[in-house]
């Protein structure tokens, strides 16, 4: 344990490296740069809010109901399809150097969180225009983002094991991403498809998703269920997902 | 009585690499299966067969500090293995490598690069991926620029960089640091004649100041001229070890041999090829013969990897 963390410390600044790099390549192409990463939750939300607001009549602050869905799904399927091809996509590197790989997926999950949080901003916005006024609830959205970043780190460490050895995975998850969205009441209401919200909360996404908006958009307490299961399950994957990781990661190289 | 021997060598000179028992084993398959669609196909028709394959078997050596040591070895020898398992990059199947010590790999230069990032931001990267910290390098970006001559290159995308450029610029973070072990695969010819100079005078200096070194070259020419000891491989085993002039004159046994082997067998087929016309000539089927032909040449060629 001592040796891991030793060498963790030493590496700590090609982390650091890493995350930059994949933020700083992410908007060098664009003239926009950083500001597409609040146009683009607003254009989607904007239409979304159009199509879905005129064909159910919604109230006023449903922007803000979509806003907290959408960005929390985005982070998640966003990481974990960069994270699951890093091992592959960095594999130049790591046929020639010893470098600790689960550097990689980390560094994809935590770069994307960082987008993220700065997304955020969009939020807030929303928050502001429909008059989404923050109580003390609102500061407890960051036990769900905490639950949501584990999650996400657990998924991806899985399945960037996975992806060296299988390639197609990466079309299988985009299917189960898109499954995942439309089970996870980012544009609709649960009980606009008949369902009660328990039966959805065993999807961990809904469940994460469902307590942000508990704390930000309806300035509720928690729920108690929901948040243990998504903790449950983000901390059962990261566990799995390490494991895995650590006991296929000498044979990445063969495959890369 | 042989052990005490053992025992008094290493007291003379410290060690400062050892490789331990180290094997290498690889599952060759025939087709690769990457994709979970013919994996699943596979699985169900039973054709997952994988081959077995020693790339390295028992290799056991010491190199002593300041020792620069050539891995000789024909084709498929092992020896690229071998300098992947030192480094650090293949874990090996069995036994362990004990290194005193950082190891600086100085192989395919500048394959960290990413290509849109500047040189400057490179020199963080590649730095980062070399394991030496922030301060390290913010102390030596200066000495790096310099001795890369990008000048104001520095500031451009790799990505608009010539492959002398990059090789330049990969070489200068690489022996930045003062390493203990450094591994050289091939002689480095880096950059145009004058960056070569420069180069060679930075690892000779390297090997003044007594670094260890491992060398892996195809010509002897070269590793006569740099290293001192030699290990040579065959077929993942070691053959010989000791003095480099001692296991040249192996190596060269071993290539006469082969080369004797190749000219026998393509006399061989020289002569059959011969008959083979002869017969032809004769009104023979030779569609039967050439089928005859090919068992024949399948059989030869098996004897010849045995």
């Amino acid at each position: 344990m001592k040796r891991y963390i030793g060498n963790f410390t030493k590496y700590k600044f090609l982390l650091s490296e890493l995350v930059k790099k994949d933020i700083k390549l992410k908007y060098r192409r664009s003239k926009l740069g950083i500001v597409w990463t609040l146009i683009e939750p607003i254009l989607t939300t904007l239409v979304l809010s159009l199509v879905f607001g005129i064909l159910k009549g919604k109230g006023d602050a449903f922007p803000v109901y979509i806003l907290t869905g959408r960005l929390l799904f985005s982070f998640y399927s966003g990481s974990t399809k960069v994270a699951a091809k890093s091992i592959r996509s960095n594999g130049g590197m790591i046929r020639k150097v010893y470098i600790p790989k689960y550097m990689y997926p980390l560094a994809s999950v935590l770069s994307n969180f960082v987008i993220f949080m700065i997304s955020m901003i969009v939020l807030v916005g929303a928050m502001i225009i429909f008059r989404v006024v923050p109580t003390a609830h609102t500061i407890l959205g960051i036990i769900p983002l905490g639950v949501l970043f584990l999650f996400s780190l657990g998924t991806s460490m899985i399945l960037a094991t996975v992806e060296v050895f299988f390639r197609d995975l990466e079309y299988l998850w985009g299917v189960m991403l898109t499954l995942m969205m439309y089970c996870s009441c980012i544009f609709y209401e649960p009980k606009s498809l008949g369902l009660h919200a328990d039966i959805l909360k065993f999807n961990p996404m809904f469940s994460i998703i469902y307590n942000f908006r508990n704390a930000v958009f309806y300035h509720k307490h928690l729920d108690g269920f929901a948040l243990l299961y998504s903790g449950m399950v983000s901390l059962v994957l990261l566990v799995i997902g390490i494991y895995v990781f650590y006991k296929k990661q000498d044979e990445f190289i063969l495959n890369i | 009585m042989e052990h005490m021997v053992e025992n008094k060598e290493t007291q003379e000179q410290e060690v400062a690499l050892r490789v331990e028992q180290v094997g290498m084993k690889f599952n060759l398959s025939k087709e690769k299966v990457d994709n979970l669609k013919e994996y699943f196909i596979k699985f169900i028709k039973k054709e997952l067969t994988y081959q077995e394959f020693w790339a390295l078997k028992d290799v056991n050596f010491e190199v002593k500090k300041g020792d620069r040591v050539g891995i000789v070895g024909l084709n498929g020898a092992g020896k690229s293995t071998l300098l992947k398992v030192i480094a650090g990059v293949l874990k090996p199947t069995e036994g362990r490598v004990v290194s005193k010590g950082k190891i600086v790999p100085l192989l395919e230069l500048g394959a960290g690069f990413d290509k849109q990032y500047t040189g400057a931001e490179n020199i963080y990267l590649y730095g980062a991926l070399l394991g030496y910290s922030k301060e390290f390098i913010q102390k030596k970006y200066k000495q790096i620029v310099e001795f890369s001559e990008l000048g104001e290159f520095i500031d451009v995308p790799v990505k608009n960089y010539s492959s002398g450029m990059r090789a330049r610029l990969g070489f200068s973070i690489a022996t930045v640091v003062k390493p203990e072990i450094l591994i050289l695969d091939e002689v480095l010819s880096v950059g145009d004649a004058r960056f070569r100079k420069k180069s060679e005078a930075r690892i000779q200096s390297m090997f003044a100041q007594g670094v260890t070194v491992l060398f892996v070259s195809h010509s002897l020419e070269q590793v006569r001229r740099i290293c001192n000891k030699a290990v040579m491989l065959e077929h993942g085993n070691v053959i010989a070890m000791g003095d480099v002039e001692d296991v040249a004159a192996v190596y060269n046994t071993k290539l006469a041999q082969q080369k004797q082997r190749r000219k026998k067998k393509r006399k061989q087929e020289r002569l059959e090829l011969e008959r083979l016309a002869q017969l032809a000539a004769q009104g023979q089927d030779t569609e039967a013969l050439l089928k005859e032909e090919d068992a024949k040449q399948n059989a030869l060629s098996g004897q010849e990897s045995k």
